[in-house]
C-alpha cells in the first residue's frame, strides 16, 4: 500500500488544498486518471494518478489547507496483493521510497573518462597578497584605535599585544586600556602602573643609601661657553651633556653601581647603558636607555639625548631602549631642585640624581667667594655597594667634570674599554 | 493519418521503431511528472507529451556529425538524439552522474559528443548559435546541418528575425524547426503574432519553407530527410513549421485557465502516437502482444533511468567554482 | 611579419598608434590560424568605424572579414555558436553602448555554456568592444560598462591602455579558450608611441605599475591611464611620490600587484571613468578595505564619473568625466590627511 501526498506543481509551491475529490474510497482508477482537483496560489490544477490501482481511502476532506507533502490519501497498486493485517513494506516503485542516496562505485565509472580522470585545480579568484613584511617592530593599529588614542592621550605603542588579527590594536583595546585605572588627566595606566609596581618594589627590596656631593660647574661652563661658540646651534652642547658623559665614564670604573641584582645576586653589565629619565608632558615618565655611552663623547651624548627626548615625547622609543638601561640617571635640574633622592629602579643597583645647576656661596683657599655648583647624589643598592664606594665614584666623577675637554671624542681618551 | 507509401523506410520495423520512440518520451515524461509532483525534480518542468512526433521524426535525418538545438522543452529531443536515458533522468534531478553534471536541470541538457547544444531556457536564445555553428561547419567545409528547434513564441523575438536574415544572407545550412503549439506560455498565438503564419514570416526573409502536420510522424520525418538532403547539397536555411499541441500545461505549475479542456481533448485524440498506433493496429501492423513488449522495454528503461538517478550522487560542493573557466578544469 | 601592412597612417615605421597596433594584431592573427575571422557591422567595406580593419577585406575577402547587418543578439550569438562549432571568431561590437543588445548572448550563452554544461562546451571567443566617452558622443554613445562584464563570471574581460597591449593582447586572447572581452577606449585610437615588441606587453592577466612610487598607489585602467599618469607627474613637482597601477585586466583582476603596492604606499585613489555607484573601483577599494586594512594610513578613495547621462557638450562632458586636476587633489588630501603640506 502507498500514501498518495499533496503534491508539488512548482518551485513556489510550497500549500495546497483538496478543492475537489473525483474519486472514493474504494474506486478502481487507471493511470492518468484526474482524482482531485487542487487549489494552488495561481488556482486550480488536476491531480493525476500516476499508477492503475484502488483509492484504499480518502485522509483529507475537501478544503483543508495542506503542505505539499502531506499525505492525502492510501493506495493500493494493481498488482498488489490485497490489504491484510501485516504492513506491505515491498513496493515495486523505488521512486516511491524515500531511498538514502548512496555513492557507488559503479556509477561513477559510467561517467565520461575526462571528469575521473583530470586532477581538480581550483583557481584561486583572490589572490592573497604575500605576506606584509613591514617595517621591523611596526605595530599595526586600525584607524579607530589610532584616533581614540589621539583623543585619550594614550600612547598605543606601549600596548604590546592588540586583539586584532597578529595582534593589531583595536579599538577596544585602547577602550580597555583607558578604562583600567580611569584619570580625569588622562595620565598613561599602563605606565604609571608598571612605574607603581617598581619603585614599590624597589622600595621595599633594595636597602638604599644615599650620598651627595656638590661639584663645581665653572669650569665646565666655562669650557662650554668657549666650545660653542663657533658652532652653529644645532651642534651646541649643553651642561647636562657633560655631565652624563662623566658619568657614563665614571661608571666604567666602578662595576658595582652598574648591573642587575636577581635572584640574590649582582652580575654587573658589560657595558654602561645609561638609563636616561624622561619626563612626558602628560604626566608619567619613561626610562630611556643610551646604549653604551661610556664609550660616547659629550656631542655624542648631546645628539642622542635630544634624539630621545623628541622620540619619547612622540611614543617612538625602540623596544631596546625601554629594556636595557643598566643604571639609571635623573635629572630635574631645570624645574629647579637642589638635590634629588631618587628611588633604584630594580633590579638596576644605583640612580644618580642631577640637581638644578645653582650660584652659591664657596669656599676657596680660605676666602668666601661664588661658584655655580651641582649636586650630585648617588642612591645605591648597601647589598652591592658601601658608601665608601660610592663616594669614590662621585669623586670620580666630579674629577673628569672638571676636565670636559677630555671628554670630547672620548674613543681617542679610552681606557681600554672595548668601544661598541 | 495517411502515409505516402511511395516514400522510403516506411515499413513495420521502421513504424515500430517510430512507434517506440515516441512512447520512450511519452513515458519518460510522465515519468518525470510524477517525480516532480514528489519534489524529486525541483525548479521548473516543461513536458513534451503531445509533441513527441516531431523530434523523432527530424532526428531520422540527421548524422551524428549533424548539430542539434532545442528549447527548455528538450528531454524528448535529447533522448531522441541518443542520449542515454539514465543521464537525462539523472540530469532531471541535480546528480553528478547527469548530462551536464547536474548543472543545468531540465532546462540545460547538453552533449557535446552528440553535438547536442541544449537546453536552452531563453526563449529564441539558441537560434544565434545555430547561426554560429553552422557558420563553423560552413567554413571548415563540413557537410552538416544544424538543426535548430524552437517554439512558435520565439518568433516575437527580436533574435529570431536576426537570425533567419543572417542565415539567409550567409547561405547558412540550417534547419529551422518550428514547433508551433499554439501557446507561447499561456499566451496564444491569435493574440501575440499580427502574421500567424509563421512559414510566411521565414520566407520573407528568403528561407525555403513548409508546413506540416506535427501529429504525424512519418509526413516529418519525410519532409524533414528532404530538407536535410537538401540543405547537406547547398540550398540553405530552411524552415519547417510543425502544427501540434502540447497536452499538458506550459510547465508543472500552470492552470491553463488560457484554453478549454474540450480543445485539449480533441488534441489528445489526434495525438501522435494514438495516430500511428491506431493505424499500425488497423493495418494489422502491431500485434497487442508486440505492443505490449514495445511499451514493457520502455517501462523498464525508465524505470532503470529513475534507479540510476536515485542512486546517483550529487557533486560535490567543493567542485562548485570548476569549470567557469578552461583552467578550473573539471 | 606580415609586409603587407597597409599603414597608411604612419609616415614612419617607428612609432605605432593604438589603432594600427590593433589592426596588426587582427592581421597577425589570421594569417598565423585560419580559424581566426573577423564578424561585426562596417568592418569589412566600411574599413571598421574607428578605422581598425581598414585594409584587411582587400586582403583576406569578404568570408573571413564579414560585414555583418545590425543585429548584435544575432551576429554575437553567431560567435558564440562558431566559436562552439571550432572557429576563433573575433566579433567586433561596435561599441560598448550596442553591446546592450547582445547582453542576452553575452551573459547567457558566452559567460555561461561552459560551466551549465558541466565543463562540456568551450567558447574560444573573442569580443572586442569601443568604450568611454570624451568624443560629444552623448548619453547614448559614451557608457563604460566595464564592471557589467567584469561582474560576470565566465568571461575575462581586457582594458589595453597602451600601443603595446593594443598589439599583443589580442592574441593571447584568441589564445585562451575562455571568452575574453576587449574594451578599447575610443580617446586611445589616435595614440601613438614607439613601436612596441612582445617585451612591452605582460602576460595578459598581469597588472602593470607604470609608474613605481612610495606614497600612494594610483589605480587606473584603459582611457584614464593617461589622466592618471599626468596627475602623477605633477604629483612628483609638488613632492608628493605616486605610484601608477595599470590594471589591464579587469577579471579576473590581479590583486596580488594591487595589494602589494597598496600595502607599500597605505594609500590608494581608484581612477575609473564609470559613474561611482556599483563601480569597478568600488570593487577595487572593497578589496583594498578586505585585505590591506592594516596598511592604510587612509580611507580608500574613488575619481568617477559623475552620475549623469554624458552630455554633449563640451564643457558638461568633461565636467562628468575624471580630471587631471581631481586626481591631483585627491591624491594629495589623501596623502597629507587633509593637512596642508608643510
Amino acid at each position: 500500500m502507498k500514501i498518495i501526498n499533496m503534491p508539488s506543481f512548482g518551485a513556489d509551491m510550497a500549500k495546497g488544498e483538496v478543492a475537489h475529490w473525483n474519486v472514493k474510497a474504494g474506486d478502481t482508477v487507471k493511470k492518468g486518471d484526474i482524482i482531485a482537483s487542487i487549489e494552488t496560489m495561481k488556482g486550480l490544477i488536476d491531480m493525476e494518478v500516476f499508477d492503475d490501482g484502488t483509492i484504499e481511502k480518502l485522509l483529507v476532506d475537501e478544503g483543508i489547507e495542506l503542505s505539499v507533502g502531506q499525505p492525502i490519501a492510501e493506495f493500493r497498486l494493481a498488482n498488489e496483493p490485497s490489504l491484510d493485517n501485516t504492513a506491505q513494506a515491498a513496493v515495486s516503485h523505488a521512486p516511491e521510497k524515500q531511498q538514502p542516496e548512496k555513492k557507488q562505485p559503479e556509477t561513477e565509472t559510467s561517467e565520461r573518462p575526462e571528469f575521473a580522470a583530470q586532477p581538480v585545480i581550483k583557481i584561486p579568484i583572490i589572490q592573497k597578497s604575500e605576506t606584509f613584511s613591514g617595517e621591523a617592530n611596526t605595530a599595526k593599529i586600525s584607524p579607530a584605535a589610532r584616533q581614540k588614542a589621539k583623543e585619550l592621550g594614550i600612547d598605543w605603542r606601549l600596548i604590546t599585544h592588540g586583539q586584532g588579527p597578529d595582534g593589531a590594536i583595536v579599538l577596544a583595546d585602547i577602550e580597555r586600556t583607558a578604562s583600567a585605572e580611569p584619570n580625569k588627566h588622562g595620565i598613561n595606566d599602563p605606565m604609571r602602573q608598571a612605574i607603581a609596581a617598581v619603585v614599590s618594589r624597589s622600595k621595599q627590596q633594595i636597602p638604599h643609601y644615599y650620598l651627595q656631593l656638590d661639584m663645581v660647574v665653572d669650569g665646565a661652563q666655562h669650557w662650554l661657553t668657549k666650545h660653542n661658540q663657533s658652532l652653529p646651534s644645532e651642534q651646541r652642547i649643553l651642561l647636562n651633556a657633560i655631565i652624563y658623559t662623566a658619568i657614563a665614564h665614571a661608571l666604567k670604573s666602578f662595576p658595582e653601581f652598574n648591573g642587575f641584582y636577581l635572584d640574590g645576586k649582582f652580575a654587573a653589565a658589560e657595558s654602561v647603558h645609561l638609563g636616561n629619565v624622561i619626563n612626558l608632558r602628560q604626566g608619567g615618565l619613561v626610562v630611556a636607555a643610551i646604549h653604551n655611552a661610556e664609550s660616547l663623547g659629550c656631542e655624542q651624548m648631546m645628539i642622542k639625548l635630544k634624539d630621545q627626548v623628541i622620540r619619547a615625547r612622540e611614543g617612538g622609543l625602540r623596544m631596546s631602549e625601554m629594556q636595557d638601561a643598566t643604571v639609571t640617571v635623573s635629572n630635574l635640574g631645570e624645574r629647579g631642585c637642589d638635590t634629588i633622592q631618587s628611588i633604584i629602579f630594580s633590579p638596576q643597583v644605583a640612580i644618580i640624581g642631577i640637581g638644578r645647576q645653582r650660584t652659591v656661596p664657596w669656599v676657596v683657599d680660605s676666602n668666601v667667594t661664588s661658584a655655580s655648583i651641582v649636586s650630585i647624589t648617588l642612591a645605591a643598592d648597601h647589598r652591592v655597594s658601601d658608601g665608601h664606594s660610592g663616594a669614590r665614584l662621585l669623586n670620580k666623577i666630579n674629577q673628569l667634570l672638571q676636565k670636559p675637554e677630555r671628554l670630547i671624542c672620548t674613543r681617542n681618551h679610552s681606557k681600554n674599554r672595548s668601544a661598541n | 493519418m495517411i502515409i505516402d507509401n511511395t516514400k522510403p523506410h516506411i515499413d513495420k520495423a521502421h513504424l515500430h521503431q517510430l512507434l517506440k520512440q515516441m512512447l520512450r518520451i511519452r513515458r519518460f515524461e510522465e515519468k518525470c511528472a510524477q517525480l516532480y509532483t514528489q519534489e524529486k525534480i525541483r525548479g521548473f518542468l516543461h513536458l513534451y507529451i503531445g509533441e513527441e512526433a516531431i523530434a523523432v521524426g527530424v532526428m531520422k535525418s540527421l548524422t551524428k556529425d549533424d548539430a542539434v538545438l532545442a528549447t527548455f522543452r528538450e528531454h524528448g529531443h535529447a533522448l531522441a538524439r541518443g542520449l542515454e536515458m539514465n543521464k537525462v533522468m539523472a540530469e532531471m534531478y541535480g546528480k553528478v552522474t547527469g548530462s551536464s553534471r547536474g548543472r543545468g536541470g531540465s532546462m540545460h541538457i547538453f552533449d557535446s559528443d552528440l553535438r547536442f547544444y541544449g537546453g536552452n531556457a531563453i526563449v529564441a536564445g539558441a537560434l544565434p548559435l545555430a547561426v554560429g555553428l553552422a557558420l563553423a561547419d560552413k567554413m571548415q567545409n563540413k557537410q552538416n546541418v544544424t538543426v535548430c528547434f524552437f517554439g512558435e513564441g520565439a518568433v516575437a523575438e527580436g533574435e529570431f528575425h536576426e537570425s533567419l536574415n543572417l542565415a539567409k544572407l550567409w547561405q547558412l545550412p540550417i534547419l529551422f524547426v518550428c514547433e508551433n503549439n499554439g501557446y507561447a506560455m499561456g499566451t496564444a498565438l491569435e493574440i501575440s503574432e499580427s502574421e500567424q503564419h509563421i512559414y510566411k514570416k521565414a520566407q520573407s526573409y528568403g528561407l525555403d519553407v513548409r508546413q506540416v502536420n506535427g501529429m504525424n510522424v512519418v509526413d516529418v520525418e519525410s519532409v524533414a530527410k528532404h530538407y536535410c538532403d537538401a540543405i547537406r547539397q547547398g540550398a540553405g536555411p530552411c524552415l519547417l513549421e510543425c502544427t501540434t499541441y502540447r497536452f499538458r500545461g506550459h510547465s508543472m505549475f500552470d492552470t491553463q485557465l488560457y484554453r478549454s479542456a474540450d480543445d485539449v481533448k480533441k488534441w489528445k485524440d489526434k495525438g501522435p502516437i494514438v495516430k500511428l498506433k491506431n493505424w499500425l493496429q488497423a493495418n494489422n501492423e502491431l500485434s497487442p502482444h508486440e505492443l505490449q513488449q514495445i511499451e514493457s522495454d520502455v517501462a523498464k528503461e525508465v524505470d532503470s533511468a529513475v534507479a540510476f538517478a536515485e542512486q546517483s550522487a550529487f557533486e560535490d560542493e567543493s567542485d562548485l567554482c570548476l569549470g567557469v573557466y578552461t583552467e578550473g578544469k573539471i | 611579419m606580415n609586409t603587407d601592412i597597409q599603414n597608411n597612417d604612419n609616415k614612419t615605421t617607428e612609432t605605432l598608434t593604438y589603432r594600427e597596433a590593433m589592426r596588426l594584431a587582427i592581421q597577425e592573427s589570421m594569417v598565423a590560424d585560419e580559424r581566426v575571422f573577423l564578424v561585426g557591422e562596417d568592418v569589412g567595406n566600411y574599413g571598421g568605424c574607428y578605422a581598425v580593419s581598414k585594409g584587411l577585406s582587400e586582403q583576406f575577402g569578404p568570408q573571413r572579414i564579414i560585414d555583418a547587418p545590425l543585429s548584435e543578439a544575432g551576429f554575437v550569438g553567431a560567435g558564440v555558436g562558431a566559436a562552439i562549432g571550432g572557429m576563433r571568431p573575433i566579433v567586433e561590437v561596435m561599441t560598448v553602448n550596442f553591446s546592450l543588445l547582445a547582453l542576452d548572448q553575452i551573459v547567457n550563452n558566452a559567460a555561461t555554456l561552459r560551466h551549465m554544461s558541466g565543463g562540456q562546451l568551450s567558447i574560444p571567443l573573442v569580443i572586442r568592444m569601443a568604450t568611454g566617452a570624451g568624443k560629444q558622443l552623448a548619453a547614448q554613445h559614451s557608457h563604460s560598462f566595464e564592471n557589467w562584464y567584469a561582474h560576470v563570471p565566465g568571461i575575462k574581460v581586457l582594458a589595453p591602455a597602451t600601443v603595446a597591449d593594443a598589439r599583443y593582447m589580442l592574441s593571447m586572447a584568441l589564445a585562451d579558450p575562455d571568452p575574453v572581452v576587449i574594451f578599447e577606449h575610443v580617446m586611445l585610437y589616435n595614440n601613438s608611441e614607439p613601436m612596441p615588441t612582445t617585451d612591452d606587453c605582460a602576460d595578459m592577466h598581469k597588472a602593470q605599475v607604470r609608474k613605481t612610487g612610495s606614497q600612494i598607489s594610483l589605480i587606473t585602467y584603459g582611457g584614464s591611464l593617461g589622466k592618471t599618469l599626468e596627475a602623477a607627474a605633477i604629483l612628483e613637482q609638488q613632492g608628493i611620490c605616486a605610484e601608477v597601477i595599470d590594471l589591464r585586466c579587469l577579471r579576473p583582476l590581479d590583486t596580488a600587484t594591487v595589494f602589494a603596492s597598496v600595502n607599500k604606499t597605505k594609500r590608494v585613489l581608484v581612477v575609473d571613468e564609470g559613474w561611482r555607484t556599483g563601480s569597478l573601483a568600488g570593487e577595487i577599494c572593497a578589496l583594498v578595505a578586505e585585505h590591506c586594512f592594516w596598511s592604510l594610513d587612509a580611507p580608500p578613495k574613488r575619481q568617477c564619473s559623475i552620475e549623469v547621462p554624458i552630455p554633449y557638450p563640451r564643457h558638461l562632458e568633461q565636467a562628468v568625466l575624471p580630471k587631471v586636476e581631481q586626481i591631483v587633489e585627491s591624491a594629495m588630501e589623501l596623502v597629507t590627511n587633509g593637512q596642508a603640506m608643510s
